[in-house]
């Protein structure tokens, strides 16, 4: 039955996160932006929420949550809301342990989802991106391919969150025997396997709190029990569905905060004697900026619900990330118009949000729900 | 929960509009777009036969709980037919709503009552004049208490189902009047005028860009006697009643307006859709936008702004379903409805190339058609205001 309202689960959920958010994180969201990092006690009470640690089985260590789609969205906009780069930085272990909950082998995830179990924040990802400015997942240029009892797996992955401190990292490549979707498999990649180098931190536009790194992979040699699933392998489809969700939930989390701000900004600046809010122009642009928040996330929530009920999630997923980057990047840059002079200094945080709603166009697997 | 799938039973009532939609509708389109003033009384009567007839009672019966919405995913599945033709269904319409909202029980039995027996009739509503759309608070004609009855005086312009409802079936218009100009809002008072009330003219009916199926009239009045019973709810000036009732029709009637647009985008994209089919023009969801070709993008779109649009517009109708007060957002999903479906078909034309711009096929219609959703009931510029007062908490005095 149509509803839009979260259960209230989900309305607890979502208001503890906020809260986190509004006093904790976006408090500490320039610094990071200008330090290129964290502070770990920040990471610390975000670990504490128990987002990761919430969904991991309670035979490690975990609470055994439902994992469900929509309370992820719910999250993930209330964190980037705070800030993204924390949002990513906090949510960057489901990366590895989302997937192996939901398709590893009973042996890969008794192996290793209990490093993630932790009183601490553990470093853990997922390389996914690469270099191509035309990127597609369902034809990556990294491959896997079978020898004796070994994986080999040689190409280049990029924007790869966390990597630098993550002792394992999973890693998506094509196999040979099928092609799109079905022929992407997940490995389980120790840091210090043969073949495998990681970068310096990646310098970039927006993200600036977040440690991102390139991989390359040449010659890299991974066991083959830590082909993700076994046999059967992965569906590839429905995990990088989850990513898109989840990176199209971050943006109504950021449009809404740019959003927000500029109305705040625009009912409190004066110009030619009045609330530059009173004028159309300006009331026009947030009028807009307002429908394209709600859209977005009700597109998301869509998408999401369509993964919790088990459909296929590809074309929802691929058309709620795709509005969802159009629109945080036009009301980012509205945000940073209403605030005109004032929203091109480092000072107001519409200017780094902006630099950080367009990386939504560009990149993809950074997060998952 | 949160939940976006429609239960099998509404899913199969749906699929009955859309056979009407598909084998009543489609079929005539273009006849009726064409020849702007015939009248189709064999569709009318077929219509209002099946909304009379007991034996879909039943099945027509939306859900009590979720009436609203039910109303906005029929109306998308009928306007994907034809959204004139839709619109001159013969049924209460707007004139029925004011009288829903403004109206006592008495009034309501004694208006409303008609459209349950006999020959299909339609009610109108109008507020338009010649001088004033958006500012409706600016409108001019009068109402004067002489004896027992209110004289009406004015001119009113683009009232949908005007024709019908004035001359041709015994239905009535309500009329947006002044009992006092010096009042401002609170003199604003809706009047029942009667089919044939002698003081009522129907100067014209428009030619229009679009939705030709629907008489668009211009209606005069001269010296035109309705008694005081007539006069929707409380007599007296107050702030509280009359045009602020009427208003409020607004919160449920701009979310079906928006599904309005919704079918016919949805009508555009379905063509589009169905074309590239036919001409191995393939979709390929999920993979890089920077591989998707210029008309693959440009669909994609399409589509999603039509998502979008729709569920905003389930969203304020769930609202009003749950009880909510839905104000923002019925403008929400009515001002982007509007100009996603405007831009929807305009796009659906230009990527059918000479297909898309001929009158042999009906895309160009519905890029005529979806222009109207646009502007009426609320241009997308005055939704634009309503979203902007309410999200800065300004009145209409603070921004204007």
């Amino acid at each position: 039955m149509i509803s839009f309202d979260p259960s209230d689960e989900q309305k607890m959920v979502r208001d503890t996160v906020a809260a986190f958010a509004i006093e904790q994180v976006r408090p500490a969201a320039r610094i990071a932006d200008e330090s290129g990092s964290i502070p770990s006690d920040l990471l610390a009470k975000a670990w504490d929420l128990g987002l990761v640690r919430g969904c991991l089985p309670e035979n490690v260590g975990g609470y055994d949550d439902a994992r469900v789609a929509v309370t992820g969205a719910i999250v993930a906009e209330e964190l980037a809301y705070g800030d993204l780069s924390l949002a990513l930085h906090a949510l960057a272990p489901r990366l590895l342990a989302f997937p192996l909950i939901e398709m590893g082998t009973d042996a890969q995830r008794t192996r290793h989802l209990p490093p993630l179990a932790t009183d601490r924040f553990v470093a853990a990802t997922a390389a996914l991106m690469e270099p191509a400015f035309d990127f597609d997942p369902a034809d990556m240029s990294t491959t896997s391919r079978r020898t004796s009892g070994d994986y080999v797996i040689n190409g280049a992955k990029c924007y790869v969150p966390l990597a630098g401190d993550s002792e394992m990292i999973l890693v998506y490549a094509a196999n040979s025997a099928d092609s799109g979707f079905a022929g992407v498999d997940g490995f389980l990649v120790p840091r210090d396997s043969p073949g495998l180098k990681i970068s310096g931190r990646e310098e970039n536009m927006g993200l600036k709190g977040l440690a991102t790194f390139e991989l390359t992979f040449d010659q890299c040699r991974v066991p083959a029990e830590n082909r993700l699933g076994g046999e059967p392998g992965i569906n590839f489809a429905r995990l990088l569905s989850q990513s898109r969700v989840a990176m199209a939930a971050m943006a109504v989390g950021v449009a809404r905060a740019a959003f927000d701000y500029a109305r705040d900004y625009a009912k409190e600046r004066k110009a030619f004697g009045a609330p530059i809010a009173t004028k159309q122009a300006i009331a026009f642009m947030l009028a807009e900026m307002v429908i394209e928040v709600d859209a977005m996330r009700l597109l998301a929530w869509e998408a999401a619900s369509w993964l919790d009920k088990g459909h296929d999630a590809v074309k929802h997923s691929y058309q709620a990330r795709n509005y969802a980057a159009a629109a945080a990047l036009m009301v980012a840059d509205n945000a940073v118009q209403v605030l005109g002079g004032h929203g091109y200094i480092r000072e107001h945080p519409v200017e780094m949000w902006l630099r950080n709603a367009r990386a939504f166009g560009v990149i993809e697997g950074l997060a998952i729900v | 929960m949160i939940d976006f799938e429609l239960e099998p039973q509404i899913v199969n009532a749906l699929d009955v509009y859309h056979v009407t939609a598909e084998q009543t509708m489609r079929p005539i389109s273009r006849h009726y777009d064409e020849n702007e003033h015939e009248e189709p009384w064999q569709f009318w009567e077929a219509t209002w036969a099946a909304s009379h007839n007991p034996a879909n009672a039943a099945s027509d019966q939306p859900p009590a709980i979720s009436r609203n919405l039910y109303t906005c995913l029929s109306t998308e599945e009928l306007c994907w037919g034809d959204a004139g033709l839709f619109l001159s269904i013969p049924n209460p319409g707007l004139g029925g709503a004011a009288v829903a909202a403004a109206g006592t029980p008495e009034q309501k039995i004694r208006f409303l009552g008609r459209f349950r027996r006999g020959k299909p009739k339609w009610a109108a509503m109008a507020i338009t004049e010649p001088g004033c759309g958006s500012d409706s608070a600016a409108i001019t004609t009068t109402a004067r208490r002489d004896g027992d009855d209110w004289v009406i005086n004015g001119t009113k312009i683009f009232c949908t189902a005007g024709l019908m409802s004035a001359e041709k079936s015994e239905g009535f218009v309500v009329v947006w009047a002044t009992v006092d100009r010096n009042a401002g809002r609170a003199g604003i008072k809706p009047f029942v005028v009667e089919h044939n009330t002698p003081g009522m003219t129907v100067m014209r009916v428009e030619n229009k860009l679009g939705i030709r199926a629907s008489d668009t009239a211009m209606l005069m009045f001269e010296d035109c006697r309705v008694p005081l019973h007539h006069l929707l709810g409380s007599p007296e000036v107050t702030p509280a009643g009359g045009f602020k009732d009427v208003m409020a029709t607004f919160d449920a009637t701009r979310p079906i307006v928006a599904a309005m647009a919704i079918g016919v985008g949805r009508a555009a994209l379905d063509f589009v859709r169905d074309f590239f089919k036919r001409n191995n023009v393939s979709l390929r969801y999920g993979i890089s936008p920077r591989r998707l070709t210029a008309v693959e993008r440009d669909f994609m779109d399409m589509e999603v702004q039509l998502k979008a649009a729709r569920l905003l517009t389930w969203r304020a109708a769930w609202m009003l379903d749950a009880g909510m007060r839905n104000n923002l957002e019925a403008s929400m999903a009515k001002a982007k409805a509007g100009r996603a479906v405007t831009l929807i078909t305009q796009q659906a034309v230009e990527l059918l190339g000479p297909l898309g711009y001929s009158r042999k096929e009906l895309v160009e219609k519905w890029m005529r058609d979806a222009k109207i959703n646009d502007i009426f009931e609320g241009t997308q510029q005055i939704n634009l205001m309503v979203i902007a007062r309410r999200i800065l908490g300004y009145s209409s005095k603070e921004l204007n």
